[in-house]
């Protein structure tokens, strides 16, 4: 296969530093890739634990649990085609998260409360 | 009576240890790892259904009968698989079709043991009946896909079809120690699940745009210990160990 | 902003322990050394999954199968979790796999030896995964979010496979004279391999210095293979079998046990695909890649299929 394949599948990489443009071209027998996402007990948030290849959609929830719960570590799985994971720039990472810094208010250490009141 | 029961448990152990034996074959050579692993799942599940049928059919035959002696001191005359378990993997198009017709029968079977009458058995089959759903869905998608896919992978599929169609009839044909224990309640009657098995062959066999055979002669005997030429060889390699090395502990 | 202020500003990131992700700000030799390094590593767990699987189908008891069929599958997942955090950094898993196949890309040569008797697959649990682990303990804290994230999931799985590994080669040292045998003649034949694992001594190795700047690496090979044999040195005594060294003793100054002189010619060797079975690794797995083409293929064509066949409905 000429043209190499390049992705980043987590959002494009800015070109000017990712040295060089890439192609992304898929082989006819290439299955996409796709993010797992798993719920490990009722009422916890999915959380993401890796990703696989599969032709579709069944196939790769199917794949996720053989791969991702095999020491039953799952009740519950999403799956995406990694290429509709929309992903923040690191560059704008200061405005983003660095507004949250300073309320620390909204973090429970914050509160000082007497010992008597444990488990709070 | 007993002896009826336990024969009908080991042809029920032999059923999933030589599948289960025959899918390990896949472990590291699969088409892609997603897939290897998913095989090698399915493979675990069989060897662990085999297991605690031998374990059943140890206990009730008593004499330092394990499930080890189970599977590894018999010979090929005193296994009672059918014949289909033990074909040559073939392809992934022909280990695929050979579990779909496989999971389809078993699918049916435990659902139907769940509720007979000897109470281990029927704990066996409804622990055994999960994983058996999960490889019936996993391998009609595949059966689909593949007869539905590409030219080549619709010839191949074909191909397989004309390969393992001969030994489906053997699924439905009571061995006689499976009739006696019909008769009393512990089996379940084949009669009552073909219909089912054929209708749902036929909806996934549509699907993938592949003909159901007719008029085919069916090859029969390995519930009876009667197998195919590949029964030894399955067991030289199964058994080595414990035939090279009596009363070893591993 | 110059590329020398990016480097810089990467520089104490690394040293001030913030991982680096995927979209971050790296330099391109960084970007090459985990490709380099994950895919290896990737390979050498898909690769691994030969020697091992050359038992599964004659291991001697339903439970041992089921362990080492469970064990090799791990394995399978390893290389999926490590292939996935190589396609972080760009290269798609088969631009991966093709160097794999045409030889471009390495594995760990500790699978270029043969299994030859089933306690061969005891001394790979102890002393492969054994090594192994101490390599990738460390990597949990490497500094790319991705690769220290599948180490930390291919750990938590790892310890079932060592522990394994020791209790049967246990159960054959308490065996039959035979057995006993069995034992002694595997652990020989994979103790000098298991320490070649850790990589040339670290004055001759070429990448290593610049990873443990970079925080990739963050112990030498020399200070990871000192580990593994101290703690080798111990275990066996529990399995009253030796290590095949007549230099290994305990030596109270250094606090730590010394050894006698790795075969590195024989490391190269097996490197450069002289080993037993280099030749007979590679062609399984170019054989079971072909063989899968025209399964992958028939699945693509039928997704797109369906998809196409959704979008008319």
């Amino acid at each position: 296969m000429n043209n190499f394949l390049k992705k980043f599948y987590y959002g494009d990489i800015p070109e000017e530093q990712s040295g060089g443009q890439y192609v992304t071209k898929e082989g006819k027998s290439d299955w996409p890739l796709w993010e797992v996402f798993i719920r490990s007990k009722q009422g916890l948030d999915h959380k993401h634990v890796g990703s696989l290849h599969a032709a579709d959609a069944a196939m790769a929830i199917e794949n996720a649990r053989d791969v991702y719960t095999r020491r039953m570590e799952g009740v519950s799985i999403w799956v995406v085609e990694s290429k509709y994971v929309h992903a923040s720039n690191p560059d704008e990472a200061g405005s983003l998260y660095e507004p949250a810094n300073d309320k620390v208010y909204r973090h429970p250490t914050f509160y000082q409360l007497p010992d008597e009141v444990n488990k709070m | 009576m007993k002896q009826e029961l336990i024969n009908y448990i080991l042809h029920l152990a032999d059923n999933a240890l030589i599948l289960g034996q025959r899918n390990a074959e896949w472990c590291g050579h699969g088409p892609v790892l997603e897939q290897d692993i998913a095989m090698t799942n399915i493979s675990l599940d069989l060897i662990g259904q085999a297991r605690n049928f031998y374990q059943y059919a140890a206990s009730l035959l008593g004499e330092g009968a394990t499930e080890d002696t189970l599977a590894y001191l018999r010979t090929e005359r005193e296994f009672r698989n059918c014949l289909l378990v033990e074909q040559h993997n073939g392809d992934w198009g022909q280990t695929l079709l050979r579990q779909f017709l496989i999971s389809n029968f078993q699918q049916l079977l435990y659902t139907a043991l769940q509720t007979h009458k000897d109470r281990q058995l029927a704990a066996i089959a409804e622990k055994s009946l999960k994983e058996v759903t999960y490889h019936l869905r996993w391998s009609s998608e595949w059966v689909i896909r593949l007869g539905d896919g590409t030219r080549e992978s619709h010839e191949r599929m074909l191909k397989a079809i004309d390969t393992l169609w001969r030994y489906t009839g053997e699924l439905f044909e009571p061995a006689a120690y499976e009739t006696a224990c019909v008769q009393d309640g512990t089996a379940v009657s084949l009669a009552t699940i073909k219909d089912e098995w054929q209708h749902k062959t036929g909806e996934v066999f549509s699907e993938a745009g592949l003909p159901v055979p007719e008029n085919i002669f069916m090859l029969t005997g390995g519930k009876m210990g009667k197998h195919t030429e590949q029964m030894g060889y399955i067991l030289a390699e199964l058994q080595y160990l414990q035939r090279a090395y009596p009363n070893a502990q591993w | 902003m110059p590329v020398k202020d990016l480097e810089q500003l990467f520089q104490q990131k690394i040293d001030a322990e913030v991982k680096i992700e995927p979209r971050d700000w790296m330099p391109d030799a960084y970007r090459k050394t985990l490709i380099r390094q994950i895919s290896q590593h990737a390979h050498s767990e898909v690769v691994g999954m030969l020697p091992e699987g050359n038992w599964i189908t004659r291991a001697p008891s339903l439970k041992r199968k089921a362990i080492l069929l469970a064990k090799v599958q791990d394995e399978a997942g390893h290389g999926l979790y490590l292939y996935a955090a190589t396609e972080t950094l760009g290269v798609s898993r088969e631009e991966t796999i093709n160097d794999l196949h045409s030889g471009k890309a390495k594995y760990s040569s500790i699978f270029n030896y043969p299994t030859l008797t089933w306690a061969d697959i005891g001394a790979i649990g102890w002393l492969v995964d054994g090594a192994a682990i101490m390599n990738q303990v460390m990597l949990t804290r490497t500094s790319y979010g991705p690769y220290a994230r599948a180490m930390v999931r291919i750990c938590k799985e790892e310890s079932f496979h060592q522990r394994q590994g020791f209790e049967s080669l246990l159960v054959l040292s308490r065996g039959t004279p035979e057995q006993k045998e069995m034992c002694q003649d595997a652990i020989n034949r994979w103790w000098w391999p298991a320490l070649m694992m850790f990589g040339p001594s670290d004055s001759e190795s070429t990448h290593s210095e610049q990873s443990m700047r970079w925080k990739i690496k963050r112990k030498t090979n020399d200070e990871l293979r000192q580990n593994f044999i101290d703690m080798c040195a111990e275990q066996v005594k529990i399995l009253g079998m030796h290590l095949p060294d007549p230099a290994l003793r305990w030596n109270e100054a250094r606090n730590h046990y010394d050894f006698g002189a790795i075969n590195w010619e024989e490391f190269w060797n097996v490197v450069k695909g002289n080993g037993p079975c280099n030749k007979q690794r590679l062609a399984a797995r170019v054989q079971a890649w072909e063989d899968g083409e025209w399964v992958r293929e028939a699945a693509s064509a039928y997704a797109r299929k369906k998809q196409s066949g959704n979008k008319a409905a």
